[in-house]
């Protein structure tokens, strides 16, 4: 039991796919700019990270070695078009605001990778914790830095303004650099770097 | 005097050292101590250069160099204002007028320096205690060139909050002095551009005149009326001297050239690097203006503004904006600059050609040098890994031809 909790729990903090592997970058510079889309953008990775790895761990022994990445795509597709006929259904405004990243979300390395990691050679229950744990430890990162970048470059969170008024007019503005995508990059690089520090054994010895 | 200070140093060294009052300043401690005095210590092993000018030194002199610039843009700084200011409190052209332009401006610039410093060594010093480093003089030159380089009216907590990040993102993160491979100063400044840009382009920053309490004053520098397709109103003698609206010092070509003297003859800074930056960008000048002799009808379907500027005299490029500045004090950074000279021909010529490059053609940027100098201090490492690649290759060449020819 304890086992499985660690699935969960270890993806959020030293096994975090963005800050640790580096994987599933490029769409956390792309929907980071406000809260909003980044929070929605997290949930759908977290659903399709776990419904994958459960299909295709209940499929593992079943699916050829040489067209396994086929059988995976097939099933990610599926799961990431249901995800966006669903945000076009019910969260219309945010889906046109994500626009082909929700398409895109089949191209996030971090699904595949737990697919092939992990999903492959454990069982469906295992595999769905484990994505579930992934998918969470992407959200987390990208609503720490979608809550900095939308702070500090639109002085907002989930659109309600957090400075009042009178800040403005005392001089202070907005950081138009925050809203810019190589931010979210410096950003993520700032929490992986705090993350390092504080936990040594994450850092490689290259003195060699 | 020198004595007693010395005393007082030896006095107070025990509560710095391990088993005294405060060894956890040991770093800032020291960094005072070798402000002041040569250190006395010798290296132990390996081979070590012996030279008098060591980096605190080697950063006064820049500091020197970059002296009659700064003491013109303190100048230039109440002049502009004079010229615009309803109630300047002495007549244009006097001497008292002219004494108070530099007072004024001097008034001015001290806040700015005293931040930039405050806040760049508070950074440095935090740095150097948390790693056990010692405390090195790196942001000196830093510190003196930020405040230079920014709008006037740039304010102190945007000055603080680039300086920051300019000298955590842009230099403590990659290991402190001499493993940055961008100009922390120009960091800073490209901060401002991205993150303020209503405070560091437009007609309304160059003019300090809210100490009146008037609204911003309107004037254009040089290469913004260039963007907006107007010919620059100042002429190539106010350019040269630098009575013009700009960033607080790069503006006067004359007193930058005052520091390159000093530079050169101290051989501080490369005058490869310089002399290929003035190349590169002349010779993109030059070909611009035969671009606009050629007519082309494609060109003015690109930007309508564009032929102002295509047929403007190659040599204004030079005296406008900070191109000068950015030759002499910002390209020829030796941390950041390209260490071969082979490899410093190409850097320079390269900054000189995108700087023009982006000015012409690109009105939403009408300062292209600190953009240019920052993406080639980008691919300074690839030049010179290429450079001595060659060189490599060029002499394994040779000795196989020698090899082949001394045998039988």
């Amino acid at each position: 039991m304890a086992n499985l909790k660690k699935l969960i729990i270890e993806p959020l903090r030293k096994t975090n796919p963005v800050t640790a592997l580096v994987l599933g970058i490029c769409s956390c510079l792309a929907v980071t700019a406000q809260l909003k889309p980044a929070l929605v953008m997290g949930a759908s990775v977290t659903v399709v990270t776990a419904l994958s790895n459960f299909i295709i761990s209940l499929l593992r022994k079943g699916i050829p070695n040489r067209i396994r990445i086929i059988v995976q795509l097939v099933v990610v597709a599926t799961l990431v078009i249901l995800i966006d006929q669903f945000l076009k259904a019910f969260a219309y405004d945010v889906s046109k605001q994500l626009s082909v990243y929700v398409g895109l979300i089949i191209t996030n390395c971090i699904i595949m990778g737990r697919l092939e990691a992990f999903a492959l050679s454990h069982g469906p229950w295992e595999s769905f914790l484990d994505g579930l744990g992934n998918g969470l430890g992407y959200c987390l990162i990208l609503v720490i830095v979608a809550f900095f970048r939308e702070l500090l470059g639109s002085g907002t969170l989930l659109g309600f303004q957090v400075f009042p008024q009178s800040f403005y007019e005392a001089g202070y503005q907005n950081n138009g650099l925050m809203i810019l995508p190589p931010m979210a990059l410096i950003v993520v690089g700032i929490i992986i770097w705090i993350q390092r520090t504080r936990n040594p054994e994450m850092q490689e010895n290259n003195q060699n | 005097m020198f004595n007693n200070l010395r005393r007082f140093i030896d006095k107070i060294k025990p509560n710095f050292t391990e088993g005294g009052k405060f060894p956890w300043l040991k770093s800032t401690f020291e960094a005072f101590e070798t402000f002041a005095f040569t250190p006395n210590r010798v290296t132990k092993r390996g081979c070590h250069v012996r030279d008098a000018v060591d980096l605190k030194r080697a950063m006064i002199v820049v500091v020197i160099a970059l002296a009659p610039a700064m003491l013109f843009g303190m100048w230039n700084i109440g002049y502009q204002t004079s010229l615009h200011a309803s109630d300047w409190p002495y007549e244009l052209g006097t001497a008292a007028s002219w004494w108070y332009c530099l007072w004024f401006g001097f008034l001015r610039m001290l806040p700015m320096l005293a931040v930039s410093y405050i806040v760049g060594l508070g950074i440095e010093f935090t740095f150097a205690q948390i790693r056990h480093h010692e405390v090195n003089e790196g942001f000196l030159v830093t510190g003196f060139l930020i405040p230079m380089i920014v709008p006037v009216t740039t304010p102190l907590w945007q000055l603080a909050l680039a300086t920051a990040f300019a000298v955590i993102i842009g230099k403590e993160v990659f290991g402190g002095t001499g493993m940055n491979f961008l100009n922390p100063a120009l960091v800073a400044r490209a901060f401002l551009f991205f993150a303020y840009p209503t405070r560091m382009s437009g007609d309304s920053v160059w003019i300090a005149a809210d100490l009146w309490g008037t609204d911003a004053i309107s004037s254009a520098t040089p290469l913004a009326e260039l963007a907006a397709g107007i010919r620059p109103s100042a002429s190539a003698l106010d350019l040269l001297i630098g009575t013009i609206p700009g960033s607080t010092c790069e503006t006067s070509v004359i007193a930058i050239l005052l520091g390159v003297i000093i530079l050169l003859l101290t051989g501080i800074a490369s005058w490869r690097i310089m002399l290929s930056v003035i190349l590169g960008g002349g010779l993109m000048g030059l070909f611009f203006n035969l671009l606009s002799t050629l007519n082309l009808p494609q060109l003015s379907t690109l930007n309508s503004q564009l032929s102002t500027y295509l047929q403007l005299p190659f040599y204004y490029h030079y005296l406008m904006g900070g191109f000068m500045f950015g030759a002499v004090f910002m390209a020829t950074d030796p941390v950041t600059a390209a260490q071969t000279n082979v490899g410093k021909w190409i850097y320079g010529l390269l900054i000189g050609i995108f700087a023009v490059m982006l000015r012409v053609l690109n009105p939403a940027y009408p300062e292209g040098m600190m953009l240019s100098i920052l993406l080639m201090n980008c691919f300074a490492p690839l030049i010179d890994h290429c450079v001595v690649a060659r060189n490599i290759k060029k002499r394994q060449k040779r000795a196989l031809v020698q090899q082949k020819s001394t045998k039988p």
